[in-house]
């Protein structure tokens, strides 16, 4: 074998070439025109900034991996996600803007990752932020926002899972679970580990009822009847989040988007900072999901507006798979015609 | 939407091709396939001597596989879901999968084991402030030892692990015991129990969501199949 010459990058970065960056900046170009058409702009941060300011994402999840010192002494840190940094943006520049804001990014984001996984440390967001337009509207603008890229990309089949992220925090709430034992049944409801989660209930000292409660509301997923469905497992202790994800259910229906949206009862996204409602796509020619988002009502807070908020991301590579998959497949249906 | 299936929704089409289901070969194959004919999965095509990988069924394709791999494809969505053993999730406990279901066979347990009579465990711990443990699980036990605030030398090996401490490699062994006869024959005795493991039904994530009643149905079976 001829050895060759190597000057390595570091894993989980790579180099994009022509024919790949041709296709990435169509579909870019796609997404960005989609945005725009609702009424985003689309901003640029920078890619580093303070560490301080990033880690009011205030979650283990949402700090960046990546630290240094610049020539003064001051810590900085490589963004993780856009909406730290947006929030930080909105909350210096456009204090007295009228609401709502409407804003779009395509933008690098950086995390750490886990050694001979295949994960990206640097990896392409495409995604919205609509601050100022609380609950339902406000949301059912989002995910429509977020239904029009994916159609815009090609992606007819793709599914956006709509749950709420305060379900089970009153839900343990009502059955009286708190502390460690909450966290511990927290933990298990956001992995899907169904049977250390029934451990983990058991453990809490619930009853029999209450865990099969809990269990099933996890594994709901479906149409409108799921939200029945769910007031009849969960009766009072669900309530308040089921009658919000219902409004919001129905703002999708009226916006014609719901047909692409499945109420997702077991959906439960690691990031800290949302509440509310919360979203995931998939696509059925990708194993890992695309994107995701959700409302974040409280964070802003943290920079010093008190406004209600939400927005999504989707992975500009993984979009690009799932696009050359659903393409591929419709080539073979095509000539087995 | 719900490009899920569930019935009554006028949802979009169904992703094609039936469920694409992990088997495990080895210790656990004979029992996941008693278990599969007993929630009426046909396996008769798994049983011959074939070399064959892939069987198609009306209703699955079924995939056989070493377990340790059963993860990794369920995670990439190359299977939509898999049988394993516990153990094989707690060693790969980073792999997004959704773990369903306790299929309540092929129990055995995570053990540290010594030799019989033979106190090294307990004098490197206390004289040398570490122990030397020999495994194929070197996460479950980094874990382990951890959570019991001790300090340990890792030595990774791939082969019939009980063979280490007989020869001067390591003070003990952590590994998995069935029936402990593996262990009595080489004169090791269980000092500590770590964790018991089960077969278990894992999902993808995404087919989770997008074949649920495929996988409802499925998991429905399995726990009735599994629960005499």
């Amino acid at each position: 074998m001829v050895r060759r010459m190597i000057h390595p990058i570091p894993p989980g970065t790579r180099d994009v070439l022509p024919d790949e960056m041709r296709e990435l900046r169509r579909l870019n170009r796609r997404l960005i025109e989609v945005f725009e058409a609702g009424g985003y702009g689309e901003v640029a941060t920078p890619a580093i900034e303070y560490d301080e300011v990033l880690s009011r994402g205030d979650r283990p999840s949402s700090a960046s991996p990546y630290r240094f010192f610049d020539e003064n002494g001051d810590l900085l840190a490589l963004r993780s996600d856009m909406t730290v940094p947006i929030a930080r943006l909105v909350a210096t520049r456009f204090t007295d803007a009228p609401l709502p804001l409407r804003l779009c990014y395509l933008a690098s984001a950086y995390r750490a990752v886990l050694p001979q996984r295949g994960q990206m440390r640097e990896f392409v967001q495409a995604g919205i932020e609509l601050i100022g337009a609380p609950g339902a509207d406000g949301t059912a603008e989002v995910i429509g926002v977020l239904a029009a890229a994916l159609g815009a990309a090609g992606l007819d089949r793709a599914v956006i899972g709509l749950g709420d992220a305060d379900l089970y925090r009153s839900l343990l709430t009502e059955f009286g679970i708190d502390g460690e034992a909450r966290d511990a049944v927290l933990a298990r409801l956001a992995t899907h580990d169904l049977v250390g989660l029934e451990a983990a209930l058991a453990e809490a000292g619930i009853g029999d009822a209450a865990i099969e409660t809990c269990v099933a509301l996890s594994q709901l997923r479906g149409g409108r009847e799921v939200l029945d469905r769910a007031r009849e497992l969960g009766g009072e202790a669900v309530e308040r989040t089921i009658s919000r994800l219902q409004e919001t259910y129905e703002a999708l229906v009226e916006r014609g988007t719901a047909e692409r949206v499945q109420v997702d009862l077991g959906l439960l996204r690691d990031l800290g900072y949302y509440s509310g409602a919360i979203f995931e796509v998939y696509d059925p020619a990708l194993g890992h999901i695309l994107g995701g988002g959700g409302r974040y009502d409280g964070f802003l807070a943290g920079f010093g507006l008190d406004l209600p908020a939400a927005g999504f991301s989707l992975y500009l590579e993984r979009v690009h798979v799932a696009q050359m998959e659903e393409e591929s497949r419709r080539r073979e249906r095509e000539t087995a015609r | 939407m719900t490009a899920t299936d569930l019935a009554g929704i006028g949802g979009p089409r169904r992703p094609e091709g039936p469920l694409t289901l992990a088997v495990p070969r080895g210790a656990l194959f004979t029992e996941t396939l008693d278990l599969l004919d007993a929630a009426g999965v046909d396996t008769s095509p798994l049983r011959g001597d074939s070399r064959s990988l892939i069987f198609e069924t009306d209703a699955f394709t079924l995939v056989t596989m070493r377990p340790s791999d059963v993860p990794t494809y369920v995670e990439a969505g190359a299977a939509d879901v898999g049988i394993t053993g516990k153990d094989v999730l707690l060693e790969q406990a980073d792999r997004v999968v959704y773990e369903l279901l306790d299929l309540r066979f092929g129990g055995c347990r995570m053990v540290l084991a010594g030799r019989r009579g033979d106190e090294r465990l307990g004098e490197s711990q206390r004289r040398l402030g570490m122990m030397r443990i020999a495994t194929k699980y070197p996460r479950i036990a980094e874990r382990y030892f951890e959570d019991t605030g001790r300090q340990i030398e890792l030595i990774e090996v791939k082969g019939s692990v009980e063979l280490a401490p007989l020869i001067g490699l390591g003070d003990g062994i952590v590994d998995l015991v069935a029936t402990g006869r593996t262990l009595a024959e080489n004169d090791l005795e269980v000092r500590e129990e770590i964790v018991d493991c089960t077969a278990r039904l894992v999902a993808n994530r995404v087919a989770h969501k997008l074949r649920a009643s495929e996988v409802d149905d499925l998991t429905a079976r399995l726990r009735a199949a599994s629960r005499p």
